[in-house]
């Protein structure tokens, strides 16, 4: 096996185009067990962490840019992101020890297509665009349609996950993201919950986004519950229908982390919880504006 | 099959060895630098007992390919004791019987360092979060959380 490490994402498309067998990484941290599980060791592996618009952080204007192969511990440690979406920078910060998070990254996250992986539903409710590079130039496409299936993306051999682009959240809008494991750290979700809300000047729900991790082959999307907090004030009828709708867009499996229907009612809980924490931060927020 | 020249830096000292591409950065440091403080447990990035710090950041050397080395900064188990003193959270170690087997003694060794440097005072819970990519089956922990406390102290206020 040889190792790349390509400065440009042109020469790592290059070396991607020349060997049907060569895979990318930047942490390698599900790469190297997958390897050692028993998947036959590709002919090359292409290390991302050298082509410094996958390892950069920015804020141009209203939109964030992070680097596909930025390790998740610079988000979690970077203040103004955890300000902007503490959800995501929860789920980041959830990805296995400090030793994982030096390494792994919101690129790897996605694109090893685990259905439990924490960052997804987080970057599914922030709307955020995955920035491609592929034979046309690049091209943008949101989060949610690039994962396939368990271990399948969209994406061509030669295409590389970039950057991922999130819009700062509007005005009276936060987000947040519960997971389930059996211990405090180091598991892998049995169910996970993202959501956004926008709250009005009254309290009320005026957009919200609802989408689960490890209840489905992909992580799933939730109209329905969008739906059923969208033009609430977050009453407990509201609540109970978002948590009714979240169980039942669950399509689990039963194994060793939880049944089926255990996966169903804590996918309703978590979302119930997690909507909860959510619109407490977007609270908090308007009220430190009103102090100052 | 050629092998890959890497040249590093490894405790303070410039070192260069020859690897296959698809060994690991554990492998490398074990087989062509003698430094055997790290150890295989998983080989997975589990149990946190290849644990090293890479170019400022704390991070399992099962992990890394060692061409992903070459120019980077490393720091050991070996590298933090000074010429004959120990280094205080090995110091605290011992006195604290933080260990008993010993074989993810060099892995927890590092992380400790790893978050003293970046947070000289932490809580109890903040060590224990710091430490929780680092397994042991012998300690029940306990010894270890308070050693890295203790450690904590005496590198903050030196005798």
């Amino acid at each position: 096996m040889k190792y790349a490490a390509p400065t440009t994402i042109d020469e790592a498309r290059a070396l991607l185009a020349a060997d049907g067998d060569a895979i990318v990484f930047a942490g390698a941290t599900d790469v190297v067990p997958q390897m050692r599980g028993g998947r036959p060791e590709p002919s090359m592996v292409v290390d991302l962490k050298k082509i410094d618009r996958l390892m950069s952080v920015s804020l141009d204007g209203d939109t964030w840019s992070v680097g596909a192969a930025v390790p998740t511990s610079v988000l979690t440690a970077d203040a103004v992101f955890t300000a902007d979406f503490p959800g995501l920078s929860e789920a980041a910060g959830l990805i296995g020890s400090d030793q994982i998070q030096n390494r792994c990254s919101l690129g790897g996250n996605l694109c090893n297509a685990s259905p439990a992986a924490d960052s997804v539903p987080a970057l599914v409710v922030n709307d955020a665009i995955a920035v491609i590079a592929g034979g046309g130039g690049e091209r943008r496409v949101p989060v949610a349609e690039v994962v396939t299936g368990p271990g399948q993306t969209s994406l061509a051999h030669d295409e590389i996950v970039v950057c991922f682009e999130l819009a700062r959240p509007a005005a009276g809008t936060s987000d947040a993201y519960l997971r389930l494991i059996p211990r405090t750290e180091m598991d892998i979700a049995v169910v996970g919950a993202g959501v956004r809300l926008t709250l009005d000047g009254d309290g009320a729900v005026s957009a919200a986004t609802v989408a689960l991790g490890a209840v489905a082959p992909t992580v799933v999307r939730v109209p329905a519950a969008e739906a059923a907090l969208a033009g609430s004030s977050l009453d407990d009828a509201a609540l109970a229908a978002a948590a009714a709708a979240a169980s039942d867009a669950c399509n689990p499996i039963d194994d060793k982390r939880g049944t089926i229907d255990y996966r169903r009612q804590v996918a309703g809980v978590l979302t119930r919880r997690a909507a909860g924490i959510a619109a407490d931060r977007i609270r908090t927020r308007n009220g430190q504006q009103g102090d100052s | 099959m050629s092998r890959t020249h890497v040249t590093c830096e490894v405790n303070g000292d410039a070192v260069d060895f020859l690897t296959e591409d698809g060994e690991s950065l554990l492998n490398a440091l074990r087989d062509e630098l003698g430094l055997i403080g790290a150890k295989e447990g998983c080989g997975t990035g589990d149990c946190g007992a290849c644990s090293v710090i890479m170019d400022g950041r704390l991070q399992c050397a099962c992990l890394i390919f060692a061409p992903e080395a070459d120019g980077a900064s490393i720091t050991t188990c070996e590298g933090l004791a000074s010429a004959d003193e120990l280094h205080p959270l090995q110091q605290c170690f011992l006195e604290g019987a933080a260990l008993q087997c010993g074989i993810c003694t060099p892995g927890f060794l590092i992380a400790a360092k790893a978050l003293l440097d970046e947070n000289p005072d932490p809580t109890e819970t903040e060590v224990r979060y710091a430490l929780a990519g680092n397994l042991c089956r012998c300690t029940g922990y306990d010894k270890i959380v308070r050693s890295v406390l203790e450690a904590a102290v005496q590198i903050r206020t030196p005798a």
